[in-house]
């Protein structure tokens, strides 16, 4: 069996692409890694004016390769005919570059809902000529009805629509359509200088703000062969961290509330208040927004802040604990989010699910200990794992993060190294690609620079796009009004997956 | 679950004062606001969210108003499921073109008198994406909107004086705990 490595020497070496290798293939090695997948691991496909790019991850044995096929007559071997987690990714890359995945099944537009008054707008530009109305996937059989929901939704929530098929009160099928959010991230990346372009990066999913920020300074850090200072390491390791804690709080309630269990959400919500306001005072911004800047971080902690986060470690613990217990002694709850959204650990693994989803489903998943980055080589925290695959191990999976979020948190305060948290990033050509671990799960940033240290090309690819598509086969066979649980265990992004 | 609940009567509500608010900006914008609003409002009012493509941001500082800090429904202000009983659209993003058919559907559906308040950077001028082929650019180029609140995304306490100038008499903003 051929490895990675031998894959990409096979094709020619891009010099300069950090931090893992990157290689222009030709057409049989192309296909010969597609057929690989399943094995390997894909974690990215993205196009660019003549190239499109395959991201493959080696899990066991910790390697990250990216290969590129030159795709100058506008075709490139499609690789979601033979592995349906790049279907998606194919047709927004159809979308917009207009390059054409040979031997598609699926050759409707994903991002493109013909209302932006031109075509592939990253590609070769063109008049837009009218779109025919949607064709959902069909499902036959007697007594089914479609439920339509959305793009706007009941709740305070972002846009898509879903398309449910049911019979009766049972999920038959449910195709999602997104691209509702779109808002041409991408296209406003070229030519961006790395201010803007962080900017940018930072707005994509505002829930993972610092994780997305934190993706793109590392793949502008490793494009311009610079390092950030300890001290910015750390700082970024402990932004990232308050944000996993706030998310994981805020959605563990909302799971719960979508149980009709309004007291947990209560409560959770309160903590996630806490941790927010910590992040304000520590850093300037709720959401810490802004603040990881490529070269280091914008803003630095002093010794009351370091008091003040050690104090909500401790609040969090005193105050999450007897949360654990009510969901644990509740068996209503429990009747509710037990055995249901099963995603089956085959699938999981399959489609490279990252986050809770992937390891609520058995995969033993997380870059912070698998592609380890700094502050995590240096500290200590266990990856919490389950098989079961429905509501409650999501649940839990979540609720094993949280303790290990500040244990971490602990961690870094105590040993926070003293220093500068910026080096000015030099200005110069370069490419570089990252992978983060967001809460969500892992965030993939790819980014070539041009001598002005301006953005030639930036994707970035949400773990959202694995994600979706295994809701759609975790809601089948569960009723509809399940879904609202389902979708909120998965909470997937809407403007991360759209751009 | 007894005990939780026990220590819920036991302690102090962890609910704030909201301060009379000094932003000049949205004290300008509030008098402006046709007296009728506050007349027709009383002191209620139902508010229908919409997300035209924002990144999530201003949707979570949203959802933060209903914690127990926040507590908006203090105040006669709640979030409603749907257009047709909602008295205000609050509208987040720059407005996708994939959205905008639906935003003004959403619009349409929502029975008279209505108010349109956008929230956040990108719902006023389109913020950083907006020079983009995919986004209208602002609230304001497909409805008409009667109040912005700034912030990338603002905070919660900025939504909830935005807010409140629809239904309170613009100075001095007479709030007080229930």
């Amino acid at each position: 069996m051929t490895s990675l490595a031998d894959t990409l020497a096979r094709g020619h070496r891009i010099a300069g692409h950090a931090p893992w290798p990157r290689s222009i293939v030709d057409a049989e090695t192309w296909q010969a890694a597609i057929a690989r997948l399943g094995e390997w691991t894909l974690s990215g496909l993205w196009g660019d004016t003549a190239f499109v790019h395959m991201a493959l991850l080696d899990e066991p044995n910790h390697q990250l390769a990216v290969v590129s096929l030159d795709c100058a007559a506008g075709t490139f071997p499609s690789v979601g005919a033979k592995h349906a987690p790049a279907i998606r990714l194919e047709r927004a890359i159809h979308d917009l570059f207009g390059l054409v995945p040979d031997g598609a099944e699926d050759t409707r537009p994903w991002l493109d809902h013909g209302r932006w008054g031109l075509r592939h707008p990253l590609g070769a530009r063109g008049e837009a000529p009218a779109l025919p109305s949607y064709p959902f996937l069909d499902a036959e059989g007697e007594s089914l009805h479609q439920i339509p929901v959305g793009p706007v939704h009941a709740g305070i929530i972002e846009p898509g629509h879903f398309r449910f098929t049911a019979n009766g009160e049972t999920v038959v099928r449910l195709e999602e359509r997104l691209g509702y959010a779109h808002k041409g991230i991408e296209s406003l990346m070229t030519g961006a200088d790395l201010t803007r372009a962080a900017k940018l990066a930072g707005r994509t999913s505002g829930d993972s703000t610092v994780a997305f920020q934190l993706a793109f300074a590392r793949a502008a850090e490793a494009a311009l062969g610079i390092e950030a200072p300890p001290r910015a390491h750390w700082l970024r390791g402990l932004m990232a961290e308050l944000e996993r804690l706030a998310n994981h709080l805020g959605d563990v309630g909302a799971i719960c509330n979508d149980a009709s269990f309004a007291m947990m959400q209560a409560h959770c919500a309160v903590l996630r208040e806490r941790v927010l306001r910590a992040a304000d005072s520590c850093f300037g911004h709720r959401l810490m927004r802004d603040v990881v800047v490529p070269g280091g971080v914008a803003a630095d902690i002093d010794l009351l802040a370091r008091e003040s986060l050690r104090a909500l470690v401790r609040t969090m613990r005193k105050q999450f604990a007897p949360l654990i217990e009510l969901y644990d002694n509740t068996a209503s709850l429990q009747d509710r989010t037990v055995g249901t959204g099963i995603l089956k650990p085959p699938l999981a693994r399959r489609f490279g699910a990252g986050g809770y989803v992937g390891r609520a489903s058995g995969r033993a998943f997380d870059t912070r200990r698998d592609f380890t980055y700094p502050p995590y080589d240096r500290l200590t925290f266990e990856v919490p794992l389950l098989d079961e695959g429905d509501v409650d191990a999501r649940i839990r999976i979540r609720i094993g993060e949280i303790e290990e979020s500040l244990k971490l948190i602990e961690q870094i305060v105590a040993q926070l190294p003293d220093g500068a948290i910026r080096t000015e990033p030099p200005v110069r050509a370069g490419e570089g690609i990252s992978l983060v671990e967001g809460f969500r799960g892992d965030v993939l940033i790819w980014l070539s620079l041009d001598e002005n240290a301006h953005v030639l090309r930036c994707h970035l690819r949400d773990p959202s796009w694995f994600q979706w598509p295994l809701l759609e086969a975790a809601i089948e066979g569960n009723i509809v009004a399940d879904f609202p649980l389902c979708n909120k265990s998965f909470n997937c992004s809407y403007s991360g997956h759209d751009l | 679950m007894r005990r939780l609940l026990f220590q819920g009567l036991a302690r102090p509500p962890l609910t704030e004062k909201i301060e009379a608010d000094t932003d000049a900006e949205l004290a300008l914008m509030a008098a402006k606001l046709d007296r009728a609003a506050q007349k027709a409002l009383g002191r209620s009012l139902s508010i229908r969210e919409i997300d035209a493509g924002s990144c999530n941001g201003c949707e979570l500082e949203i959802i933060a108003l209903t914690n127990a800090f926040y507590d908006l429904e203090r105040f006669g202000l709640k979030f409603v499921a749907s257009p047709r009983h909602a008295d205000v659209l609050l509208v987040t993003g720059p407005v996708t073109r994939n959205m905008r058919e639906a935003l003004e559907r959403t619009y349409r559906s929502t029975p008279g008198p209505k108010w349109v308040v956008a929230l956040g950077d990108c719902a006023i001028d389109g913020g950083i994406f907006s020079t983009s082929y995919a986004v209208t650019g602002s609230v304001a180029s497909v409805l008409p909107v009667d109040l912005h609140i700034r912030g990338c995304p603002p905070r919660p306490s900025d939504i909830l004086h935005g807010l409140l100038a629809l239904i309170e008499p613009p100075k001095p903003p007479e709030l007080t705990q229930p």
